[in-house]
């Protein structure tokens, strides 16, 4: 048997090893860069009271979790009950960044739909989500007791979401 | 009761694929008459129950059964019925049905036009597609079954996709079905080929009409998604490299170098290992695109909503399927004579030539479409592979195919010289240089347009000379007429598909390199312009369809003060899925394309708004049209269709004498 005729063979099952592997991992799933890195500092006005600020350095010492969001923004509101059911049973605090919206427009949705906000932070330009690279609405970021970026969620938060990913993260880190 | 009768016509129809792929396999083996004569009967059979199948699914879309699963998902009773009727093939598990339906098609046609080939080779094409046909429906009943019942009933359908609620979504998948399927014929006969050891020019003389036909389908099938994509999206573009185009087109690519192969093969005996690997690699790469669309192992804007399990059904099919060749290849092809020898310049080291970049152009197609997937699975992070890549990579290799094409038919079989195809092709060289020079220097265009038009040029001119050649060679009186209809058909199609190419390249460069567009934010009574046009937004207005709700703008558009089209782009709001959807509005001409998409509205009455001014847009289609009418044509030319039992010789080689007079077409 010649050996140029099973070159074609070769090549198709290197191929069929990394098909394979490829089927158990998921496209959709993006990493963050910012993953077990420092979450990046700013300072931010807050939505409902505009002449108070909000840092991240104020969460210093808790597990917190921060979830961008906009008024303008419709998986935002699919997501909205289950933050909300989550914010009350959860004992963690969610902050909220309002991303590239009005101040208005961003209070009014809150008083209409409730707040699972312990605050939200004012980002009207979006200078603070391209610091967080974010790129679609909503995302939502887990941040440790030091200040470290430790899961990032694309997509709006499901109740599937919370038990397989959330829920055993948080209890990890609040032991840790 | 109908859905379960589609249900049990599948089950027949897979005991019949059972009989259909093992017992004509074993009677070649053995030499058993019997069981061989049983491939046409089962096929045959199968055929009929896949129809019924088919027809029961598509009974239920139009009767709105609400109670089998497919239809809840992908129909309403709002929908109009000849969308319902497309719906049948909307989703993954209907449209795997037409897979299999299609896959039936051909094997009875197959099946019907055979008479003329020896009883071991019809046995064992039959088997080797009956095996296929196994493998697919195996997938549906045991994985994605369309009749699957929901009960209690829905009242009512979640809808079809909108965005698939239209007429070319209704005919692109069957012509796309129908070139990848058929591209397993020429795989089933590539294998029966090597199973019975008989590789000769009458192996590739059976295969070269049905690797035609499919090919032709699957170039419209193309064309259509294209087409689609650039009036349905509401972007303007008409090709995006997204992984599920990308696995239409390698086969694609590699069934063109397969049919020039088929075409040395058959005239001069040569190239038959490399032939069969065509073969095979056509076909594989079709299954390889099912895998990739149906799997969900790659991101894409046409993925089907996805499942593990079937994944790794296919992935085990591939393997099965495809290794399972690949492997009979290693072992058989060795023994397979190398054929008639050829020059260093001839008709078929140019064709060599040709195959070589095209299946190199495949590869790169297939790396840039793996590629994420590669690195993530070698846990080195996710990334994606876009146009940039491509563009990079292709654009390079299809230049010297451009170049190639043109020169081709005029070099001679088995020996040429340089010298005397040079004085051919001099004048015609020297008008396109002339045409480049002008292009740069008084037209102004820019380096990658001037190489575009060129190559369009040189392509078009070049292949136009070798038919006025042709048509001079006769005996004088002759009529033109006469003289037209005395070339074979298969030389048209090789003269009207490589004008094609052509007519595609002009296109392409020219929307790359002229295009203009603008996005602006309008109220009614403002304007904006986009080349040399204005577009005046001068009215909007609240319309109803019959599934649908939309804004509908009017825009008066003009060029120089002239008044040029009304055109009125929609914006629609689809009730059942409550999902937003753009409908452009185009304004065809010859030339150019005008195309206008409104967005959203913004705060205070203004509405997101993109002009486009596409120079010879339509020419990509036309052309993909005029290549598929030259596949038709070199498909229908009448030496296949003659029926004799009698293999056709190799003709020795020095029975072709390399003179200019004996120039034979590539076709």
């Amino acid at each position: 048997m010649k050996k140029r005729f099973i070159w074609p063979l070769g090549i198709f099952l290197v191929l069929l090893v990394f098909l394979g592997i490829g089927l158990q991992r998921n496209p959709q799933e993006i990493p963050s860069p910012f993953i077990g890195k420092a979450a990046p500092a700013f300072t931010l006005t807050q939505l409902e009271a505009p002449r108070e600020n909000f840092s991240p350095r104020d969460m210093q010492g808790q597990v917190w979790l921060l979830n961008v969001w906009a008024s303008w923004c419709t998986s935002c509101r699919e997501e909205h009950p289950v933050l909300l059911a989550f914010s009350k049973e959860a004992g963690v605090p969610i902050v909220g960044l309002n991303y590239k919206d009005v101040r208005n427009d961003g209070q009014q949705w809150l008083s209409r739909f409730g707040n699972p906000y312990l605050v939200s932070a004012f980002d009207s330009d979006g200078r603070v989500g391209i610091d967080y690279g974010v790129y679609g609405v909503p995302e939502t970021f887990v941040i440790d007791q030091h200040g470290v970026v430790r899961l990032k969620h694309t997509g709006p938060i499901t109740p599937e979401v919370i038990r397989s990913k959330l829920l055993p993260l948080i209890k990890a880190l609040s032991h840790a | 009761m109908i859905p379960e009768l589609g249900n049990f016509a599948l089950m027949l129809a897979l005991s019949l694929a059972v009989i259909q792929g093992v017992l004509p396999l074993a009677g070649a083996f053995k030499n058993n008459a019997r069981w061989m004569a049983l491939a046409r009967p089962a096929a045959a059979g199968q055929c009929l129950f896949v129809f019924l199948a088919f027809a029961a699914l598509v009974y239920a879309f139009v009767s709105n059964d609400f109670s089998v699963s497919y239809v809840v998902n992908n129909s309403n009773s709002l929908l109009p019925v000849h969308f319902r009727v497309a719906a049948t093939w909307g989703g993954h598990e209907g449209s795997l049905l037409l897979w299999v339906l299609i896959q039936a098609l051909w094997t009875l046609a197959v099946a019907l036009f055979s008479r003329q080939l020896p009883p071991e080779t019809v046995a064992r094409v039959l088997g080797v597609m009956g095996l296929i046909s196994i493998g697919f429906l195996c997938f549906m009943l045991f994985t994605s079954n369309p009749f699957d019942r929901t009960l209690p009933a829905v009242a009512e359908g979640r809808d079809l996709n909108p965005l698939l609620q239209d007429l070319g979504m209704i005919v692109h998948p069957p012509l796309l079905y129908m070139g990848y399927v058929g591209f397993s014929v020429a795989f089933g006969f590539a294998v029966a080929a090597l199973l019975g050891g008989q590789l000769d020019a009458a192996w590739a003389r059976w295969s070269r009409p049905w690797t035609l036909v499919a090919w032709m389908f699957l170039t419209l099938g193309i064309f259509m998604g294209s087409f689609w994509a650039y009036y349905e999206l509401g972007w303007g573009g008409w090709w995006f490299w997204d992984a599920v185009e990308n696995a239409s087109f390698m086969p694609w690519l590699v069934g063109t170098a397969l049919i020039h192969s088929l075409a040395v093969t058959e005239k001069r005996g040569s190239f038959k290992n490399w032939t069969v690997l065509l073969a095979i690699l056509a076909f594989s790469l079709s299954l390889l695109g099912t895998f990739l669309v149906r799997s969900g192992v790659l991101t894409s804007v046409h993925a089907f909503a996805t499942d593990p399990r079937r994944g790794l059904f296919i992935l085990i099919f591939l393997a099965i399927v495809i290794g399972g060749s690949l492997a009979l290849f290693a072992w058989r092809a060795p023994k397979v004579g190398l054929g008639g020898r050829f020059g260093l310049f001839s008709r078929e080291s140019m064709l060599l030539v040709n195959n070589v970049l095209l299946l190199v152009a495949a590869g790169t197609v297939l790396l840039g479409t793996l590629y994420p997937l590669i690195i993530d699975a070698l846990q080195l992070g996710k990334i994606s592979v876009g146009p940039p890549y491509f563009e990079a990579v292709f654009v390079p290799l299809m230049i010297p195919v451009l170049v190639l094409i043109a020169v081709g038919p005029f070099v001679p079989w088995k020996n040429a010289s340089f010298n005397a195809v040079l004085v051919r092709l001099r004048w015609l060289a020297l008008t396109v240089l002339l045409i480049a020079a002008v292009g740069a220097l008084v037209l102004k265009f820019s380096p990658m347009v001037i190489l575009g038009v060129t190559l369009a040029f040189w392509v078009v001119l070049s292949t136009a000379s070798n038919l006025l050649q042709r048509l001079r060679h006769a005996p004088k009186g002759t009529s033109l007429f006469k003289r037209i209809c005395s070339q074979p058909r298969s030389y048209w199609g090789m003269i009207v598909a490589h004008a094609g190419i052509g007519v595609f390249v002009v296109g392409v460069t020219l929307v790359k390199g002229l295009e203009t567009s603008q996005d602006a934010s309008l109220r009614v009574g403002e304007r904006v312009n986009a080349g040399a046009y204005t577009f005046a937004f001068t009215g909007l207005k609240q319309i109803e369809g019959p599934n649908y709700i939309a804004a509908r703008g009017t825009f008066e558009v003009s060029q120089g003060g002239q008044p040029v089209a009304t055109m009125h782009p929609e914006k629609r709001i689809y009730t059942a899925q409550q999902m937003p959807m753009t409908e452009a509005a185009i304004d065809r001409r010859l030339t150019r394309d005008l195309y206008v998409s409104i967005g959203d509205a913004t705060n205070g009455g203004a509405w997101q708004v993109r002009v486009q001014h596409k120079p010879f847009v339509s020419w990509i289609w036309g052309g993909a049209l005029i290549m598929a009418l030259g596949g038709f044509l070199a498909a229908s030319d009448r030496r296949y269709r003659l029926a004799s039992r009698q293999k056709s010789k190799v003709p020795k080689p020095s029975s072709v004498p390399a003179t200019p007079s004996s120039i034979k077409a590539a076709a």
